[in-house]
């Protein structure tokens, strides 16, 4: 079963997407879906990539509902800065945050989060010296933001990817 | 045959308003990219149309081909994960052009580059 499914997961969720491309669970479907994926699955392992560890189902759903929660209330937050345009003292600017993170998809995870919550863009991470260069559309109080990232999400991945 | 009458009423102003709302804040993500001051102000306004503008609208296309095919369709979540994992690399790569290009003419407002990264990596692994 590990020979041949290496990757399980992506595998899964490759045989998902054909399925939901083509509309159908029928069998013929999920059989040429299966071999698509199977074959997918052998060639990333081919790749020889670091193999995540994913545990802890609870924690990526409540990581996904402060994500969600966190996307809307910055989509507001954004829209009414974008509407009061150049009339609004800019408060935006750049910060570091440190990250303790070491994890290389924990990390690219953190980044989709950045850039999909309005607000904020990830600008540059050193490895070495974890830190993480940012830019806040609304940047009031430094700590405030650090505390979410860290506490919020960052937090929460190391426990996903421990 | 799909007539656009075909769908109920109750259907009609949920996809109508959702699509509404999401087609909002995709208007105003680019309003924000059209009035905000500098590129990296500009740069994060229209994750708006990404982010809540794209979800409203897959979500009025799902409620709208399920009620009018009286089957569920998800397919349209495929756009979402596309569209999530594919905007950052975009939005990275462009801010990160202009931090580079500011970064080579001097431009004071932007902060210098971590110096010696070389050096910092080993003092943080020293076992390495």
């Amino acid at each position: 079963m590990r020979r041949l499914f290496p990757f399980p997961l992506l595998t899964l969720g490759l045989l998902g997407m054909w399925l939901l491309l083509n509309q159908t669970v029928a069998l013929g479907h999920i059989l040429l879906g299966g071999a698509v994926a199977t074959g997918a699955g052998l060639a990333m392992a081919a790749l020889k990539p670091q193999k995540p560890k994913i545990g802890k189902p609870l924690a990526v759903l409540r990581l996904l509902g402060i994500v969600a929660t966190d996307v809307i209330r910055s989509n507001f937050a954004v829209a009414g800065i974008a509407i009061q345009g150049k009339r609004r003292k800019q408060t935006s600017g750049f910060m570091t945050v440190p990250i303790d993170m070491q994890n290389r998809y924990g990390l690219a995870i953190l980044s989709i989060i950045m850039t999909a919550t309005p607000g904020t863009v990830w600008l540059n991470f050193d490895a070495g010296s974890g830190r993480l260069l940012i830019h806040v559309l609304d940047l009031k109080d430094e700590q405030a933001w650090i505390d979410i990232i860290k506490n919020r999400y960052e937090r929460l991945l190391m426990e996903i990817f421990q | 045959m799909i007539a656009p009458g075909d769908l109920p009423l109750w259907a009609a102003i949920i996809v109508g308003a959702l699509t509404i709302g999401g087609a909002a804040f995709t208007l105003v993500g680019s309003f924000g990219l059209w009035r905000l001051r500098s590129f990296y102000d500009r740069v994060h306004t229209p994750t708006l149309g990404t982010s809540l503008g794209t979800v409203l609208i897959i979500v009025a296309s799902m409620i709208c081909f399920t009620v009018l095919e009286s089957r569920v369709i998800l397919q349209e979540l495929l756009i979402f994960v596309f569209v999530s994992v594919t905007t950052p690399v975009t939005l990275m790569l462009l801010a990160r052009a202009a931090l580079y290009r500011d970064r080579a003419e001097g431009n004071a407002s932007v902060p210098p580059a971590d110096p010696q990264p070389i050096l910092k990596a080993r003092e943080a692994e020293p076992d390495a």
